[in-house]
């Protein structure tokens, strides 16, 4: 259990005194260190501070549920088709292990949850990815529920809020996790037929086949500071152009100064803005 | 040790020489070994039409990453009676790893596209070795709506490893480029038909795979990431790429039951490149006759048929029951 909890957090370091003291470490006042500044911050504060670094504004990684509380009205979440679960039809070596040591990691079914909300007082239908969950990649019940989400919108004229992590399509369940992306783009095409509103919101990390489908199809693109953005991983990329990679490569700044998203939003100013955009499109179901 | 060729054929042909040579022998010293010779070489022959049955995933993968294997071009000439190729993005460029175009097949026009390797490594270089940039990708974008303007079916040749992992290509978002095509393909009122003529790799070759029928021939791959990705980025072992290819499911035996791929097109022995005429036949039958079957139909049933096609792709388990 102590290991889980090492290894789930993997930016927090808690001193040796208080693990002497034998007291399970969620209940001890702890100082996590900011892996981009280097201060001591107490974790109550940084909760309070959205997750994010008081010294340097680093934005640390945020679990799908704290997110969600994060970003929608007090108590209007309602979870949308939350009993669906991948299983192994390749008979590929190792998925289960995977999908068992995701759900633990993650304490969640699936790299999403999906379901209804509303931010300041809007109605929406809102999607938070987990990378704690096998790299939150896209297998067919990501597909799914994505789809789901869509059609729900869809179905109830409420705008769509994608908050998007990944590592790509799952590799685990070959051509059918990569046939991911033609279906959630598909559904999407629908979805703006509609003339509704979709923002998708790229969390660290958005990449592969997750970005290169659902996730960049919103009619306004928001990225979190420093989050890795990109369809190639630059580890991937480096290797095969022999090159080091220019400063800042595939951050969210990075993709702001070429175009490639709306607007750059620290944490704690997401809800505000997102609620400022769903009143600039009158709720976002008027087209 | 991995394979890193595919060096059947050079076996085989060493063994025709032996046969030749004993052939000379048995004119030489005058011994008539015709019988012996004949039954050597219908072994040959049916050893080697048992090996190209039998193919390896990873083997496939090395043959049609063969040079020699036809190319988009070789196709469109071969399918055309007159064909235009165009140009450019009208955004940044042309890029010469996907070609596009209008061309005449008996008498119907087409709007068609592909990934474009090279056949020499200067035309390789100049191809990308096939590896598009968005620019690419923004090309058959337009082609694509200029086809449905002018009500003209699509047909896109698959056959590429991958979108190009590099700089140039991440700045000027090759993620947003592949998607805009995935949604725009799903949704483009005229047919399309695709087929994957070599190697399909990921996301880059998805882009232009979604398609009302996707054809698929018999020695071509298709994969979510190459075999050598998969391999070190779970396993961290490039030497279990052989299996990491098998288990990854990517033939196209594998992927029509799948049903993901619609139709297999036979390759003649030895592969595509072996003999290209007749390779180029068999996809022209397949492509007419998927054409001929969709262009009888109303449209709007083919695009509800292609979306369902697309929303139920997927598996897994919801109320403790395996779907579909």
């Amino acid at each position: 259990m102590i290991r889980n909890t090492f290894g789930k957090k993997r930016y927090f370091s808690i001193s040796k005194s208080a693990e002497a003291a034998g007291k399970k470490p969620d209940e001890i006042p702890r100082k996590i260190a900011c892996p981009s500044c280097s201060s001591l911050i107490w974790e109550t504060e940084l909760v309070k501070n959205y997750r994010v670094c008081p010294k340097c504004t680093y934005h640390f990684p945020v679990g799908a549920w704290e997110r969600l509380n994060l970003l929608v009205d007090p108590n209007s979440f309602a979870e949308l088709d939350s009993d669906l679960y991948s299983c192994n039809f390749l008979d590929f070596p190792g998925y289960e292990e995977k999908l068992v040591a995701g759900e633990e990691k993650s304490g969640l079914r699936e790299a999403i949850i999906t379901g209804y909300a509303s931010i300041a007082g809007y109605k929406v239908v809102l999607g938070i990815m987990e990378p704690s969950f096998m790299m939150a990649s896209m297998g067919s019940v990501v597909g799914e529920k994505v789809s789901r989400a869509v059609e729900h919108a869809i179905k109830n004229r409420f705008p769509l809020i994608m908050c998007t992590a990944s590592g790509g399509a799952r590799m685990q369940e070959g051509m059918v996790g990569l046939m991911q992306m033609a279906k959630t783009s598909a559904v999407l095409s629908r979805f703006h037929r509609n003339s509704l509103l979709y923002i998708s919101i790229f969390t660290h990390p958005t990449t592969g086949g997750v970005l290169a489908s659902f996730a960049s199809l919103a009619d306004i693109i928001i990225a979190e500071p420093g989050a890795l953005v990109g369809f190639t991983g630059p580890r991937v990329i480096s290797q095969t152009i022999g090159q080091k990679l220019p400063e800042n490569f595939q951050r969210s700044e990075f993709l702001l100064e070429h175009g490639m998203v709306d607007l750059v939003v620290q944490r704690s100013q997401l809800h505000s803005t997102i609620a400022s955009l769903l009143r600039l499109h009158q709720g976002g179901n008027n087209g | 040790m991995v394979k890193r060729q595919f060096d059947y054929e050079k076996k085989y042909q060493e063994l025709q020489e032996k046969v030749k040579e004993l052939r000379e022998m048995s004119k030489t010293f005058n011994i008539d070994l015709s019988g012996e010779i004949k039954s050597l070489e219908a072994r040959m022959e049916s050893l080697r039409e048992e090996k190209y049955k039998n193919l390896s995933p990873w083997e496939k993968i090395l043959l049609v990453r063969n040079p020699e294997r036809p190319t988009s071009y070789d196709y469109i000439k071969f399918f055309c009676d007159e064909w235009i190729e165009l140009h450019g993005d009208r955004l940044y460029g042309d890029d010469r790893a996907i070609i596009g175009g209008i061309g005449i097949l008996e008498g119907q026009p087409l709007t068609i596209v592909g990934h474009q390797r090279g056949k020499d490594t200067k035309d390789n270089l100049l191809r990308n070795f096939g590896m598009p940039h968005p620019e690419g990708y923004r090309k058959v974008y337009r082609l694509l709506l200029q086809a449905e303007k002018f009500n003209r079916p699509v047909v896109t040749l698959v056959d590429t490893q991958g979108a190009y992992p590099g700089i140039g290509a991440e700045e000027r978002g090759q993620a947003w480029s592949i998607s805009q095509l995935l949604m725009t393909l799903a949704k483009i009122k005229v047919p399309v038909v695709s087929i994957v003529t070599g190697e399909g790799g990921s996301g880059g070759a998805l882009a232009l795979a979604v398609a009302d029928r996707l054809l698929m021939l018999s020695n071509a791959v298709f994969s979510i990431a190459s075999a050598e990705a998969c391999a070190s980025i779970l396993w961290k072992d490039l030497q279990r790429v052989e299996e990491m290819a098998e288990a990854m499911k990517i033939t196209a035996f594998d992927l029509h039951k799948l049903k993901i791929v619609d139709e297999i097109i036979e390759e003649p022995l030895g592969g595509a490149h072996k003999d290209f005429e007749t390779t180029a036949n068999n996809i022209k039958v397949s492509l007419k006759k998927a054409l001929a079957e969709l262009l009888s139909r109303d449209i709007d049933e083919i695009l509800e048929e292609r979306y369902n096609k697309f929303r139920n792709v997927g598996r897994f388990v919801e109320n403790g029951s395996e779907k579909p």
